[in-house]
């Protein structure tokens, strides 16, 4: 077997050889001159078979010729230079990097280019003079890196990453360390002529430093107890607000009265270590994005059909919102339909795989109402619109409250269901502990006071849920299940149900099963069939092609193929039919039916001889995740589709599993809100853009992704196909995360409890906080992080053990 | 020993620059892709031998213009 040298696929049915080179495709090739005569050749020599083979785009993008969605797409423009910015699903390795970069090489009007590899996107200054930017879209097309525009980059908002955490941190952490130099010469001399003249410098300076990060660093932590307290809820920000004020306050009266040199190191350290933690627990996947709705499927605009006065038919680029109702469009072969429409002319074979995750296109015919979201697979389509691209049966959805809602911070976390205790225990000592000085020693009581809320301050209990959810993030995004946010796992471990959408969740898109029923076929009529699906194009026939005996191909002596119908050839006065019942047993006495199934069906010489039935391949090991799920959950099948495949699931799964049948994506959002009315904590594993109401309404939410650089309806985390079978595992291990998590509150409780002891007695030096501190923020961090090293690794030889 | 004085102004102002610095890169989005740009700086030493045998053989005009 050849493998082309552009693109690295096998050469299967050509082999173009061209400068001693083998290439799997015409459009391989012409990358291949392009970027040798180009001087680009380099490119091969970076990795070997970087290329994507480009895609047919005649006419997709004239959309571009309308300037008011040019305007739209471009970042920046005055008529001279423009910048734009585009995502480009192909980019993969180093290669892509330095040919993206190196675009002035072959369009002079490039300025300049830059790749974001994270991010798969480039960011192009170009001359708007000299180009155009449909002319950039396809010369980045005819390479093999098709942009991928769609709706919502027609509303893009300026993009502000918000990078206050990195700026806090960075504050706070400068202030730690400066501080702590200045603080450093106290705590070793107790009265040395030279530092008691400077001292009141050395603290002044300390408390200048100390004033950034109480009130620009720390401000995150007032707010956030502020608006605790408002909603009566004393989260764990309410004692570390308590603690940086008293550490403030407490430390500004000691140097103002030159009582002492202050807390100021254990404050900005303080401030430091938690903001570190929160910094921690965020890990990005750049290129993956958990918020997408219908308007990453659909594209920008649309081609319009009218009449003018002269009765000729005028095509027009519009925008998909200006898109009316009884709007004339025209669809092309590859194009998202945008709107729900009949059909007026021309083949419908639509492929709904981004909807339902179903791979089978449906054909239509004229007349025939489709629906948004479904892709053309053959020609040209004519549609009239039904409803408008915000009104459609499947955008509708998104127009339900769900979507409005945020999900985050609608459940109380871990750490803040303890700090309600802790806080309330940590007030009561301090009270106690002052009334008891007040009548024994009044002079110091104001000090055993701030001593017991500076000590108690929750900083190792703040800390152990960031590092240890940080952990256990990155243990799932390597064992490829990317989640959204950490606090996604402390949901994950609280789940009961665990419902499950069937096509393209269940079973897989990428392979059928295909079996046959009927007469036998004879050798030479094998021979006749395959050498027919060779010579077509439609997806039925190039899977069943692909999955039968490959033997003499031959030249047919005729070959028709009527679209949505099916296919005659013969050869050797030999006939053969192939395609729809209708279409081959019209002349038959068979009255062969199988409802809800997608069949081939095949008559020789004018005699039905059977058909091909495509049933959709279920995943490897869904028996085996629906039992060890089913040990302590409820487990449930949702599915969009009709009851064809009921019989099927029924044997396949463990008996007394709920299945559920023709669920439309309203009916899926409802279902899963009952569940919960019900108190059930709900896991929703789902694919497709039906789904999206249930992902969305659910606990946490699972997407299903063959590949992770496809696009994915908003969830909370996207699991790799191939790490299907583990979901149970990985609900396993973020219970035991949490476990963790209550381990170590139990060790920063044994930390609190020895500076108590400092604190109540009034024995508590700064030193003494200085050191306790940071050890205990450090303990913390160090156990959380080996334990969940620990258990990861035991996932992972779990994990093995299964293979 | 007043020089202590000088002393920590200048070692402060030292430190507040760098700080500065870290500000502005980080404004600047230095730290928003940080992968790219190690990849990006193997290539360097490629470009200017590309560089140096600048002879094209297709027109340009072709290739940004294939529909003329």
């Amino acid at each position: 077997m050849v493998n082309c040298f552009h693109c690295g696929d096998a050469c299967l049915d050509v082999e173009i050889q061209h400068a001693e080179k083998s290439f799997c495709c015409h459009g391989c090739k012409t990358v291949f001159d392009i970027l040798h005569d180009n001087d680009l050749s380099y490119y091969y020599d970076l990795e070997k078979t970087p290329g994507i083979s480009p895609k047919e785009i005649a006419g997709k993008y004239d959309f571009l010729d309308n300037a008011a969605i040019v305007d739209k797409l471009l970042e920046f423009n005055d008529g001279n230079i423009g910048i734009v910015s585009f995502t480009i699903p192909a980019i993969h390795c180093s290669s892509c990097i330095w040919i993206l970069e190196n675009l002035n090489k072959l369009n002079p009007s490039v300025k300049s280019s830059q790749v974001n590899f994270p991010e798969k996107s480039v960011r192009i200054t170009f001359s708007s003079e000299e180009n155009s930017l449909k002319n950039l879209v396809l010369l980045l097309s005819r390479i093999g890196y098709e942009p991928y525009i769609s709706l919502e980059d027609s509303e893009r908002k300026e993009k502000s990453i918000n990078r206050s955490l990195i700026y806090k941190l960075g504050i706070a952490g400068f202030a730690f360390g400066n501080i702590m130099f200045l603080s450093f010469p106290e705590y070793f001399e107790h009265s040395e002529f030279w530092l008691d003249q400077f001292k009141p410098f050395f603290r002044w300076l300390m408390f200048a430093f100390s004033l950034p990060v109480v009130f620009y660093s720390g401000s995150g932590y007032f707010t956030s107890a502020y608006k605790g307290l408002r909603s009566k809820i004393l989260n764990i920000d309410v004692p570390i607000a308590l603690g940086i004020a008293v550490l403030f306050i407490r430390s500004t009266i000691d140097i103002m009265m030159d009582l002492g040199t202050g807390f100021f190191d254990s404050l900005s350290g303080l401030v430091f270590f938690l903001l570190l933690g929160k910094f921690f627990q965020q890990k990005t996947y750049s290129y993956l994005s958990f918020e997408r709705d219908y308007k990453s499927y659909f594209p920008i605009a649309v081609t319009r059909l009218f009449k003018n006065a002269e009765g000729k038919t005028i095509e027009e680029q519009a925008e998909v919102y200006n898109v009316k109702k009884g709007d004339r469009l025209l669809i092309r072969n590859n194009e998202i339909l945008s709107v729900d429409a009949i059909l007026i002319k021309g083949n419908a074979l639509i492929d709904y795989s981004f909807v339902t995750g179903e791979a089978e296109p449906i054909s239509k015919i004229s007349g025939d109402k489709l629906f948004a979201g479904g892709k053309q697979q053959a020609g040209i389509l004519e549609v009239e619109v039904l409803k408008p691209v915000a009104q459609s049966y499947l955008t509708q959805l998104w127009s339900n409250d769900v979507f409005s809602k945020d999900k985050t911070g609608a459940f109380e976390n871990i750490t803040d269901a303890i700090s309600k205790r802790f806080t309330i225990v940590l007030l009561s000592i301090a009270f106690v502990a002052t009334i008891f000085w007040l009548v024994v020693d009044p002079s110091i009581a104001f000090n055993v006071f701030t001593s017991v809320l500076i000590v108690a301050c929750p900083c190792a209990i703040a800390l152990a849920a960031p590092f240890t959810l940080g952990n256990v993030l990155r243990i799932f995004g390597r064992e490829k299940l990317y989640l959204k946010e950490a606090s996604v796992i402390e949901q994950m471990a609280k789940l009961d149900t665990v419902v499950f959408d069937k096509t393209g969740t269940l079973t897989t898109n990428q392979k059928n099963m295909i079996t046959y029923e009927g007469i036998a076929l004879s050798a030479e009529e094998n021979k006749l069939l395959t050498s027919t699906l060779r010579a077509s194009g439609h997806p039925l026939s190039r899977s069943l092609y692909s999955m039968l005996e490959k033997n003499d191909i031959q030249t047919l002596d005729d070959f028709e193929e009527e679209v949505g119908k099916g296919m005659s050839a013969t050869f050797n006065q030999n006939s053969i039919k192939v395609g729809s019942f209708d279409f081959v047993g019209a002349n038959s006495e068979a009255t062969f039916e199988l409802k809800n199934r997608t069949t081939v069906h095949i008559s020789t010489n004018k005699i039905y001889k059977g058909c091909y039935i495509f049933n959709s391949e279920y995943r490897n090991g869904v028996a085996e995740i629906f039992e060890q799920l089913g040990s302590d959950k409820e487990v449930i099948v949702l599915s969009g589709d009709n009851e064809g495949e009921r019989e099927r699931l029924e044997t396949l799964l463990p008996k007394g599993t709920k299945l559920y049948f023709n669920q439309k994506p309203d009916d899926k959002l409802n279902f899963i809100k009952t569940l919960q009315q019900k108190g059930k904590k709900v896991l929703m594993i789902g694919d497709g853009l039906n789904d999206a109401g249930a992902l969305k309404q659910s606990d946490v939410g699972f997407v299903v992704s063959e590949n992770t650089n496809v696009f994915s309806p908003a969830c909370d985390g996207i699991l790799d196909a191939a790490q299907f079978k583990k979901i149970g595992d990985y609900l396993n291990f973020s219970k035991s995360g949490v476990r963790i998590i209550k381990w170590a509150f139990l060790l920063s409780l044994f930390y609190n409890l020895i500076g108590l002891s400092f604190a109540v007695t009034g024995h508590l030096k700064p030193v003494v906080a200085a050191i306790l501190m940071p050890l205990s923020s450090i303990s913390i961090v160090v156990f959380t992080t080996i334990a969940t090293q620990y258990i990861g690794k035991k996932l992972r030889m779990d994990i093995n053990k299964q293979r | 020993m007043n020089i202590i004085y000088m002393l920590l102004a200048i070692s402060v102002f030292v430190a507040l620059i760098f700080f500065v610095l870290f500000i502005f890169s980080v404004k600047k989005g230095q730290y928003d892709d940080t992968y790219t740009p190690s990849v990006r700086m193997l290539f360097e030493d490629e470009l200017v031998k590309e560089k140096d045998k600048n002879q094209r053989k297709t027109s340009k005009e072709e290739i940004t213009n294939p529909h003329k």
